[in-house]
């Protein structure tokens, strides 16, 4: 560490700590970071540049580091972290990005050469034919940011909510203030910094607070708060989003107890902002050498990490913050050249902190010269003259500070130019928010020169690239571009250059871009107007705004009491709609996939099978108006039906167009039971409340959802009813007592349930309604009855392939939310006799424009062979406009052949013709049919 | 994330509701309203720059359906209803 000082600085010197960087064995100090660690061992050359590969070293020393970012390699992978925000730990492994095999020799540095040739826009225009696609993988390659790790972070990451009556952003001389009042009074407050330690800028000055040494003054107040119950005080905690209603997003990123990372999501009564400032660039020729350091980096270097990061320093800047800077520099030993000043006039207050260094009034740097470090300066007189050089290693510039206003910004907060301090300021707030301190724009701390600047956004008389957004490449030729070629508003400026699109947000280089714009168009700041400020603040990790909701409990799936049953019978589980698990098919051992299906789709058309029907949507609807309401929302009459019966029903929504299917049930005269499909049962639920609710606030409906009261075994084939017999109970099951459409409470198998005969599958069917926790035993006794007739358990894809010999409807298949009940030959659902019902004006609106329609048909292959579900039908097969779908394709066991369903223009008037299903490289010729493919008359599931 | 006063369950996250769109004005008598007027019922939503008249469902909470005027600008629910 040859250019860590002697004593001095927040790092503490008996615990060493070896880290690896590019594959280099180094050492550094607890309390460094990986830049202070990379300067004290003499790394200047850290990075290659996003776009040209340029080389690259520390500009900054916290979150506005534009310089440098690294992939961390390990336990804690993880990539393009800004080197001057990665604490140093024992056994760190840190890589550069976009350089290989090292930043020293990039072979990516050729780009270098074609720089010019590569503008801002470049790779829009050019790489346009036949389309940009084809050429984004590799430029996404030779550009370039770190991979994503391949693997996931080893531990656990944690989110957690908060509430505070005082939520204090930043643990600077500011925050930490308003903290200390607002919990001395008793309020419960929130102090949260981004910092390894609170002090914000304190931490990288030599400074007094009353009358003693600054950090002895926040290790006080630091005490003082951990000592109030009623505030909690968080490091390393970022504020990166300010949302609605005083909500913010903190990111805690070393919370102890095994955490990588803790996601803070805070409600608060009131925030203070107290952000703090960043400083800001200056733009020259070759601005992005190594060696070209914030002064206020270069402070923060000298005074808490105890690192020279030069031996030979100028100064440049337009503001007076950067005499403290030298001064410090020189006290730490490092001899200052020069201070190059672009103000015509250095007030004598800031005169006195640098005595016996030689200050330059009304120069500028024009160009910084050295090939992969900085070497020499070039310096010249604003108004033109001789150029002068100064041999140096680091250049320490400022140009000015901006109050950090992004949260500001994000809570919808308006900011305004302030011409004393060249920076834009929160003005008029939205939410309950105040900003402090150097947020506000009060950027002189006591013991220091009064803050005075005078803007320089770029140097005229600069030589080379200069640039405005270091991370990304954007160089003040390319705003010109820019503004040339017409992209006139700073958010198109913005997009076309990229400038300020990087991970650092160009926090240190947009007010550059915005003043270079005002320049060129001879506009005032304000006209400029900044871009919008968004989340997040700094780069934050997927997995701590996952926090705990990551593998199976992301989105948990819902299972009937049957999954283990299944599961044990080696079924093949499939999601089925609302996360449900379903048993998709039963494979026996050797038994291909299609056999499995077959074998299961013919036993409930010629025996008797068994499913589990639990996951579809049940509603209790209890009430005197149920009647009326159900009416309003279905096609057809339901308050007509008598208690005991149950009737199919088809939903819409007003415009026209069926929004679900599905059968009510009359309990008694005001107690029903309505089902919805599956994968729509709370969109139905929501919409019957809203009704109910918005529309009918006067009516008596009480609407309970009743999912997961009741599961069901549906018993289904010709040879059902004498499963059904066998099982015993005290339900009369003939079909004069029990027909279709009807239902029966009693008992079945000794178990209290409802019997209801609903089919879909089109054969004889019972579906035995039971409290959940009885249908093991339901379904072992059934499987034990019914074992003589050959009953065997029923997937998913078999109750499909019947579904579609029969043209039972399926949403997301034929109910795609473009089709009306005509289009699928449901117009006898649809009552004449009432007046209104939900969808009922606007389908005769939309069939009175006569309009072309999309019709429910059947189809054949010919040759018959599968066609895939969701292929387009064209005309003649020819690669035109579409004028169908397939819907569905399935192996008839009935037909012993493949069959299908399609939505086709016309359909209706087609039976007996042939269509044409167009797939990638070939046209396979359909025969229309009617719909239903078996029993149209119905007549195997009445029996 | 917004704060949704609920009438039930107090102000609770915006995360526990689901939107239910601008109030739209009564559903008029469709036999008793021209096509266009039916037309414009249907498409017609609210969406001004300012106070809005809007639904939210306490999907993940009671249930509930209220109805609260919100400024689209700022996101400060102006009018709720009664606890």
């Amino acid at each position: 560490m040859r250019n860590r000082l002697p004593d001095g600085g927040r790092i503490d010197r008996t615990r060493r700590i070896s880290f690896t960087f590019n594959g280099r064995s180094l050492s550094g100090f607890h309390g460094d970071t990986l830049a202070s660690a990379l300067l004290a061992n003499g790394i200047r050359l850290t990075a290659r540049s996003f776009k040209y590969h340029r080389p690259r070293g520390i500009v900054g020393s916290g979150v506005e580091e534009p310089g440098t970012l690294v992939e961390l390699e390990g336990r804690d992978a993880s990539a393009n972290r800004p080197a001057t925000t990665v604490p140093l730990r024992d056994g760190l492994k840190a890589r550069s990005v976009n350089c290989w095999p090292s930043p020293a020799f990039d072979l990516g540095a050729m780009t270098q050469i074609a720089a010019r040739f590569l503008p801002a826009g470049f790779y829009y225009k050019t790489f346009k034919w036949p389309n940009w696609h084809l050429y984004e993988p590799s430029i996404r390659r030779a550009a370039g940011l770190a991979g994503a790790p391949a693997a996931p972070p080893e531990g656990r990451f944690e989110a957690r909510f908060a509430h505070a009556d005082l939520l204090v952003v930043g643990a600077g001389p500011a925050g930490l203030r308003a903290a200390l009042e607002a919990g001395r009074d008793g309020a419960r407050v929130m102090l949260v910094d981004e910092g390894i330690e609170p002090g914000g800028s304190l931490l990288n000055r030599r400074l007094e607070v009353d009358g003693k040494p600054a950090l002895d003054w926040v290790a006080e107040t630091v005490s003082e708060l951990a000592a109030l119950p009623n505030v909690t005080h968080l490091q390393d905690a970022t504020a990166w989003a300010y949302r609605e209603h005083n909500y913010l997003m903190v990111n805690e990123s070393s919370p102890g107890h095994g955490l990588l990372e803790r996601s803070w999501r805070i409600r608060a009564a009131r925030v203070i902002l107290a952000t703090g400032a960043i400083e800001r660039t200056l733009v020259f020729g070759n601005n992005d050498r190594p060696g070209v350091m914030l002064a206020s980096a270069a402070q923060a270097y000298v005074n808490r990490y105890a690192v020279t990061p030069g031996r030979r320093a100028v100064i440049f800047t337009n503001n007076s913050s950067a005499y403290a800077v030298a001064a410090d520099l020189a006290a730490a030993g490092i001899t200052v050249a020069a201070i190059i000043d672009s103000r015509a006039e250095v007030p004598q207050e800031t005169r006195e902190f640098v005595p016996g260094i030689e200050i330059l009034p009304a120069h500028v740097v024009t160009r910084a010269r050295g090939h992969r470090r900085l070497r020499v300066v070039e310096v010249a007189p604003i108004q033109g003259g001789p150029t002068r050089r100064i041999q140096c290693d680091l250049l320490a510039q400022s140009g000015g500070w901006n109050p950090a206003v992004h949260l500001w910004s994000q809570s919808r907060g308006t900011l305004r130019y302030d011409e004393k301090i060249a920076s834009f300021l929160p003005d008029a707030p939205v939410q309950s928010v105040r900003a402090i301190g150097a947020a506000a724009g009060d950027l002189t701390l006591p013991g220091e020169a009064p803050y005075k600047v005078q803007p320089l956004w770029r140097v005229e008389a600069a030589k080379g690239k200069a640039f405005l957004d270091i991370q990304n490449d954007v160089t003040v030729d390319d705003v010109h571009l820019a503004l040339r070629e017409g992209y006139g508003n700073v958010e198109h400026v913005k997009r076309y250059t990229t400038g300020g699109m990087g991970i650092d947000q160009g926090k240190t280089g947009n007010i550059n871009i915005i003043g270079t714009v005002a320049l060129q168009q001879g506009a005032r700041m304000e006209e400029v107007g900044t871009t919008t400020f968004r989340s997040p603040y700094t780069p934050v990790s997927f997995g701590a705004i996952a926090g705990q909701r990551d593998g199976p409990v992301t989105l948990p799936y819902r299972h009937t009491p049957l999954t283990d049953w299944n599961k044990a019978r080696g079924a093949v589980m499939y999601e089925a709609g609302a996360r449900w698990q379903r048993p998709g098919y039963f494979p026996r051992p050797d038994e291909s996939f299609q056999d499995s299906v077959n074998r299961e789709a013919r036993v409930v058309r010629e025996g008797v099978g068994i499913y589990d029907g639990s996951p579809l949507g049940t509603f209790e609807i209890k009430g005197r108006d149920v009647g009326r309401f159900l009416d309003h929302l279905y096609t057809n009459i339901m308050s007509g039906l008598q208690p005991g019966r149950g009737r199919y029903g088809l939903m819409l929504t007003d415009d026209g167009l069926i929004f679900d299917d599905g059968v009510v049930l009359r309990l008694s005269e005001h107690r029903w039971i309505v089902s919805a499909s599956t994968g729509h049962a709370a969109a139905v639920q929501s919409h019957m409340e809203e009704l109910a609710q918005t529309q009918f606030p006067d009516w008596q409906i009480f609407l309970t959802d009743v999912t997961s009261q009741w599961a069901n075994a549906t018993v289904c084939g010709p040879k059902a009813r004498e499963v059904m017999m066998a099982l015993g109970g005290d339900i009369d099951l003939t079909r004069k007592a029990l027909p279709f459409m009807g239902f029966a409470d009693g008992t079945v198998a000794g178990l209290p349930a409802r019997v209801v005969r609903v089919s879909f599958t089109g054969e004889l069917s019972f579906e035995i309604n039971v409290a959940p926790r009885h249908l093991p035993e339901l379904w072992e006794k059934i499987m034990a009855a019914g074992a003589s007739h050959g009953i065997q358990p029923v997937g998913s894809e078999a109750n499909h392939v019947l579904r579609v010999e029969k043209a039972f409807l399926s949403l997301a298949h034929e109910v795609d939310g473009t089709v009306d009940p005509h289009d699928l030959g449901l117009g006898w659902a649809m009552s004449k006799k009432k007046a209104d019902y939900i969808g009922k004006r606007s389908i005769a609106l939309r069939r009175a424009g006569g309009a072309v329609r999309r019709e429910l048909v059947g189809f054949l292959p010919e040759p018959d062979r599968q066609v895939p579900e969701g292929a387009p039908l064209t005309p003649g097969g020819k690669t035109r406009a579409t004028e169908g779908l397939v819907t569905a394709c399935v192996w008839s066991v009935v037909q012993d052949r493949w069959i299908g369903l399609a939505l086709l223009e016309n359909g209706a008037s087609q039976h007996g013709e042939m269509a044409h299903v167009r797939v990638k490289d070939e046209v396979l010729p359909v025969r229309i049919t009617a719909p239903i493919h078996y029993d149209p008359e119905g007549e195997r599931l009445r029996a | 994330m917004m704060l949704i006063p609920c009438p039930f369950c107090g102000p609770r996250n915006e995360s526990e509701f689901a939107y239910g769109g601008p109030v739209k004005p009564d559903r008029p008598d469709p036999n008793a309203v021209t096509d266009a007027q039916w037309v414009d019922y249907l498409m017609q939503v609210p969406n001004p720059l300012g106070p809005v008249h809007e639904r939210w469902h306490h999907a993940r909470g009671c249930g509930v359906w209220l109805t609260i005027w919100r400024d689209t600008r700022t996101h400060d629910i102006t009018e709720a209803p009664d606890a």
